[in-house]
C-alpha cells in the first residue's frame, strides 16, 4: 500500500523560536495524511511544535556532478569570514 | 461477585441515591464505564501493532491505543481508590471477567478490515469528544481533570479517523463498498452510546457525568456531516439490543480478553 503513496520529506520545530529542521520522510497518500504520520513517526517524543511536510518530488535539489562547480570556488575565499577585523581593546565580548 | 448490572440498579435505590447524592458503589461503575470502553478500545487497536497496511499507520493506531488505556490506567486507579477493596488498575484490568466489564458494546467488535476498524473508532471518537468535553466540567474534580487530559487526545483521534473515514468512504469502489458495509455493521451499537440508563441519569443529575440526551444531537450532527463527506449512507435508525455499559456483551468480549488477560493471570503478580 505504501508503495502507491508519494514521499513527503518532514521538517519540525523543536520549540517555537527555533527554526524548522529536516528529520525524515515518509509515506502518506495526500497533505492531511503527511501531517498525521509526521505527528505519530516524528512527535511522539515531544520532538516538537510544528510540523512542515512537503511532497519529495517538490524539493529542487544540487546535482552532486555540479558539487565541484558550485563549491570548490568559495574554497580559497577565506576572507569571507568574518576574521580580519582589528578588535578594540574596550570591545570585552566577542 | 456481584454484576455490574445487579449493583447498578441496587444503588440506584440506596438512600444516598434518593438523596441526590450517587453511593460510592454507583460512581465506581460508572467510572468503569468510562474506563472500560477506553481499555477495550485500546486492546483493539493493538491487535493492529505489526499487521497495519503501512508503518505510518502500525504507529498512529498504537499511538492512539496508548492513549486509550493511559485514559483507562487514570479512570481504573481512581475507580480503584473509591471502591477501597484493594483492587488496583491491574487487579482491575486483568482480574474481572466479561460481565463485570461495562465498556460499551461498540469498542468490543473484532477490528475486521482496516476500514472497519476506522469506522467503529470514528463513531466512537466522535462520542467520547463529546463525553470528555462535558465530563471536564464535572462537579467530581478529580474526573473533570482526567476528562481535560482525555479531551485533547481525543481530539486528535477524531481528526484521524475522520480524515480515514472520508478517504475510504470518498476513495476507490472497493474501499467505498467496504466503508458503507462497515457503517451499516457498526450502526447497531450507537444507539447504546445515547440512551441514558438509571445510571447515566443518576450521574447527570448529579453533575457528575453529561446528560447522553444533550450528547446525542451533536453526535449525530457531527457524524452526519462526515458521513456525508465520505458519501456514505447514514443506516436507519436501529433498536439497540446491546447493553455492554450494564456488563451484557456480545460474544467478542470474553475472547479479547482471554487473551488481554491471559499472561498476569497464569502467572500472579508477575512484572516485566
Amino acid at each position: 500500500m505504501s508503495d502507491d503513496w508519494p514521499l513527503f520529506e518532514v521538517f519540525i520545530r523543536a520549540r517555537s523560536g527555533l527554526e524548522h529542521k529536516h528529520v525524515g520522510s515518509l509515506h502518506a497518500a495526500d497533505e492531511r495524511m503527511a501531517i498525521e504520520h509526521a505527528r505519530d513517526v516524528y512527535t511522539r517524543r515531544q520532538e516538537g511544535v510544528s510540523i512542515w511536510a512537503v511532497r519529495s518530488s517538490q524539493i529542487v535539489a544540487s546535482d552532486p556532478e555540479e558539487a565541484e562547480a558550485l563549491f570548490e570556488p568559495a574554497r580559497d575565499k577565506v576572507y569571507r569570514h568574518p576574521t580580519f577585523y582589528a578588535i578594540p581593546e574596550e570591545v570585552k565580548n566577542l | 461477585m456481584t454484576t455490574p448490572g445487579t449493583s447498578t440498579s441496587a444503588s440506584s435505590k440506596s438512600p444516598a441515591a434518593e438523596a441526590g447524592s450517587p453511593s460510592t458503589e454507583a460512581r465506581f461503575h460508572y467510572l468503569l464505564r468510562l474506563a472500560d470502553t477506553s481499555l477495550v478500545l485500546g486492546q483493539r487497536l493493538g491487535e493492529w501493532v505489526g499487521h497495519a497496511p503501512a508503518l505510518e499507520e502500525d504507529l498512529a493506531l498504537a499511538n492512539i491505543a496508548l492513549d486509550l488505556i493511559g485514559q483507562a490506567r487514570l479512570l481504573l486507579t481512581y475507580a480503584s481508590e473509591l471502591e477501597g477493596k484493594g483492587r488496583d488498575e491491574d487487579a482491575l484490568a486483568f482480574l474481572r471477567d466479561a460481565p463485570e466489564f461495562c465498556n460499551v458494546s461498540l469498542v468490543e467488535q473484532p477490528n475486521g478490515d482496516f476500514g472497519q476498524t476506522l469506522v467503529r473508532q470514528f463513531l466512537i471518537d466522535a462520542w467520547q469528544l463529546q463525553l470528555y468535553e462535558a465530563l471536564s466540567g464535572s462537579s467530581d474534580a478529580r474526573l473533570a481533570e482526567i476528562a481535560a487530559k482525555a479531551v485533547k487526545e481525543t481530539r486528535y483521534h477524531l481528526r484521524f479517523s475522520s480524515g480515514w473515514l472520508v478517504r475510504l468512504g470518498d476513495g476507490t469502489a472497493e474501499s467505498h463498498a467496504r466503508a458503507q458495509q462497515a457503517v451499516d455493521a457498526l450502526w447497531r451499537f450507537t444507539e447504546e452510546l445515547l440512551t441514558p440508563d438509571a445510571l447515566d441519569e443518576e450521574m447527570a443529575a448529579a453533575g457528575i457525568g453529561p446528560s447522553l440526551a444533550a450528547i446525542r444531537p451533536r453526535w449525530e450532527e457531527r457524524v452526519a456531516a462526515v458521513l456525508q463527506e465520505a458519501t456514505l449512507k447514514r443506516p436507519a435508525a436501529a433498536r439497540h439490543p446491546w447493553h455492554g455499559k450494564r456488563g451484557v456483551h456480545t460474544e467478542h468480549l470474553g475472547h479479547m480478553l482471554a487473551e488481554m488477560q491471559h499472561l498476569p493471570r497464569t502467572f500472579p503478580g508477575v512484572t516485566w
